[in-house]
């Protein structure tokens, strides 16, 4: 039973960087309904400005780790907001007229590029860092086994729910939220009740990054390290998590992160960790076989 | 920023001041701030694990200071150029340059089939270009198989590379093990099945069965994605390819895991090897020996197993079951109102597709002697997938053509080492917005109704149905 709780913990902790990725997902899929390829790669990048700012304010003579983290955090989410935007502007708006392909081949381009400039720049090699948060606690200890919670994993999990605490009241509260819900409903309509279309999807997709930024931090923080291929099933997986969860739906993302946390985490560790992906993959296929609009999905009415 | 930032979008009506000096270079300088702050980290500073596990870094802002000055300097050339030649789009060839295009186009098919045939013949004595010509027919093949899928029936597959790594494990374990259950039966039944004892007979008869394979996979495949359309079939393709890869890489009692499988029996011509002995091909027909002999004869192989794929292709466009998957492209709900069986058009298309990706396979088998999980990524399937868009999706000539291109391309960047795959997500990028329909746009269907339209593929819902 201990050894359930102590996978549990860690389930929920993959499940939450997973579903920060996600809601970068289906934001993007549900306002202009592609499935944007490259996000997977952002989410890499940000773990790389991260590592690096880091790395830069340590060798300045930072000492207080909650001031180094933060200042990471803003500037990881600040720097990849802007590789979202940038992004957005070269490879997707050109193509936002044209057949329902083109955007999504050149998001693999895109991808590729992302992928590949950070081991150009970077280097192929897996960059460790040495853990940032140390410490935690014994929640239960009985002879052979005990429950541990480290502090890394209450920071990632206390930074999600802050952060998405403030994205539920963007999206719900805010003129941006209601300029980004109407849009998913009608483009056109939205620009002719004079919402900025252009500016809107703009946004869309550097909130998205930024999120994903988080999650790349978080994963630094959590594993210890970074690599220039890390986006690529991250970005698969949490694209799943997103499809599970009903995709353009922003609590089922997070629902759907945390399921694919835990069924990875369990499968893991009760059956086998080379299967791992496999195990993600297979329940994508099954969920969408049998719920195609995932877990809080609307069905989608097919109009002729 | 927003709005100064606009004309990056190519704007299809140019409007006055956007063409000015100072514009151009105001929007120079801000797209050189927007490279400085994404590469100032990335670019700037280089990390690296040092000797000891932790990490070090160093500065190179003279590569920052390089790559940014780059991105001014392109960001004027981008525009100027915008300037001269107008919106991307707007350029009407005249009638007669059409004209001659199209007469162009009519023989530019014999053209390049009479060059293939004489590519070894041309190129005997070059290795490397024959090696490069095995490559490129194996892509042409590749692109026309995953053309039936997604040219012809509209279902967008990112995982055809699955397809054509079950053809290559299909041909590579039972050439070498018999059948490949030893592990499951003690007994002796399974030496019944021993395709060893075929000799060199062994690559015609496990070809075919390494289609049927890859073809049942197919089925295996298009049964749970049936209901699912557009992105998510496409994302479903994906996991899949991705599961084949990650069962090959782990599965290593039976597929070696990352060591890959070595020793694949070497294509024989119908039966007579190509080896320098006394029973082989060159001793055979009287000539003496040389390695060139098998390159000459996997091109041929490939040649007519991608001359197959079109045929069988062409044929079958024809068919009412080619009419089915064409108009399923176009309209899958108008489709199923006419009575077309979709269930049965759709596994087939899968299957047809996913049988020639197993013939690939196979040849890439015998072809390498070598396979290993790294041949079969997700790069693959992309790369593919790009050749049939690029080649116009559905256009036989376009595909071929886009094949050479790309793997063409892909070879003259070689030297580039690791910027290469750099080069291709940009290219593929920039091919998408300057050609999004492809070099050579044909996807009209075969018949029509009454008068010839011309249907526009922006028109149409690509990949949801």
């Amino acid at each position: 039973m201990d050894y359930f709780f102590q996978q549990l913990i860690n389930g929920l902790v993959l499940g939450s960087i997973y579903g920060l990725i996600a809601i970068g997902y289906t934001m993007v899929y549900g306002i202009v309904g592609m499935i944007n390829f490259a996000h997977g790669d952002i989410f890499m990048i940000g773990g790389f400005i991260a590592l690096i700012t880091f790395l830069i304010l340590v060798s300045i003579g930072m000492t207080m780790v909650p001031v180094i983290l933060l200042l990471v955090l803003l500037v990881a989410m600040a720097v990849t907001s802007l590789y979202g935007w940038t992004v957005e502007r070269i490879a997707y708006r050109p193509l936002r007229q044209s057949f329902r392909l083109a955007p999504m081949l050149s998001a693999i381009g895109m991808s590729f590029v992302l992928s590949n400039f950070a081991q150009v720049s970077q280097g192929a090699r897996v960059k460790p860092v040495p853990p940032i948060i140390t410490g935690g606690y014994t929640l239960h200890d009985s002879d052979n086994f005990a429950v541990q919670l480290s502090n890394v994993q209450i920071v990632v999990v206390l930074t999600t729910i802050v952060l998405l605490a403030i994205f539920t009241f963007i999206v719900s509260r805010t003129r941006f939220g209601r300029d980004m819900r109407a849009c998913e409903q009608d483009q056109t309509m939205a620009a002719l009740l004079g919402v900025d279309v252009d500016r809107t999807i703009s946004m869309t997709f550097v909130i998205g990054a930024a999120l994903a930024a988080v999650a790349g931090m978080m994963y630094l923080l959590y594993y210890g390290l970074v690599d220039f291929f890390m986006g690529f099933i991250a970005g698969i997986k949490a694209f799943t998590a997103a499809v599970l969860g009903g995709i353009g739906s922003l609590p089922g993302a997070m629902l759907g992160g945390l399921a694919i946390g835990l069924i990875e985490t369990f499968w893991s560790a009760y059956f086998s960790v080379e299967y791992k992906d496999v195990a993600a993959f297979s329940i994508l296929i099954i969920v969408l076989i049998f719920m195609p609009t995932g877990l809080l999905g609307r069905p989608e009415v097919e109009k002729v | 920023m927003e709005k100064t930032a606009r004309p990056l979008t190519p704007t299809l009506s140019p409007q006055a001041g956007r063409g000015s000096m100072a514009f151009i270079l105001k929007k120079a300088v801000i797209s050189a701030l927007v490279a400085l702050v994404l590469f100032f980290l990335m670019i700037g500073i280089r990390t690296e694990a040092g000797s000891s596990g932790q990490l070090i870094y160093w500065t190179r802002f003279g590569e920052l200071a390089a790559v940014v000055g780059a991105v001014f300097v392109g960001s004027i050339i981008i525009e100027l150029l915008r300037r001269w030649i107008g919106p991307v789009g707007s350029v009407e060839l005249p009638a007669s340059v059409r004209g001659g295009f199209a007469v162009l186009g009519r023989f530019l098919a014999p053209a390049l089939l009479i060059f293939a045939l004489l590519v070894p013949v041309i190129f005997y004595n070059e290795r490397y270009l024959l090696d490069l010509a095995i490559l490129v027919m194996t892509y042409v093949m590749l692109g026309w198989g995953l053309n039936i899928v997604v040219g012809l029936a509209g279902l967008l597959d990112l995982g055809y590379v699955a397809f054509y790594a079950v053809g290559a494990y299909s041909y590579a374990l039972l050439a070498q093990s018999g059948l490949p259950f030893p592990h499951f039966i003690d007994t002796y039944p399974y030496v019944a099945l021993d395709f060893q004892q075929l000799g060199p007979w062994a690559f015609w008869v496990l070809l075919p069965v390494s289609g049927l394979l890859a073809s049942l996979w197919g089925v295996i495949l298009g049964f749970p994605v049936l209901r699912l359309r557009g992105d998510y079939l496409a994302i479903v393709t994906l996991a899949f390819g991705e599961i084949i890869r990650l069962v090959i890489l782990n599965w290593q009692d039976l597929t070696g895991g990352p060591n890959g499988i070595s020793g694949i029996p070497r294509p024989t011509v119908f039966g007579i090897p190509l080896t320098p002995g006394e029973h082989g091909f060159a001793a055979m027909i009287g000539v003496p020996f040389s390695p060139t002999h098998r390159l000459v004869f996997l091109f041929y192989l490939i040649l007519a197993l991608a001359l197959l794929t079109n045929w069988v292709t062409i044929r079958l466009r024809r068919l009412p079951i080619g009419r089915a998957w064409e108009a399923m492209r176009e309209d899958e709900v108008a489709c199923r109102a006419l009575g077309i069986n979709i269930t049965t058009t759709k596994l087939s298309a899968f299957a047809i597709g996913a049988m020639f990706g197993g013939f690939a396979g196979a040849f890439f088998a015998t072809r390498q002697g070598f396979i290993s999980p790294e041949s079969f990524t997700f790069q693959e399937s992309a790369l593919v997938l790009a050749i049939v868009v690029l080649g116009g999706m559905g256009s036989q000539l376009g595909v071929a053509l886009a094949a050479i291109a790309m793997i063409g391309g892909f070879e003259l960047f070689r030297g580039l080492d690791q910027f290469r795959m750099l080069v291709f997500g940009g290219v593929m990028v920039v091919l998408m917005i300057w050609r999004p329909r492809g070099l050579i746009g044909h996807r009209a269907p075969t018949v029509f109704l009454q008068k010839r339209t011309e249907i526009s593929s922006s028109l149409v819902k690509e990949g949801h149905g």
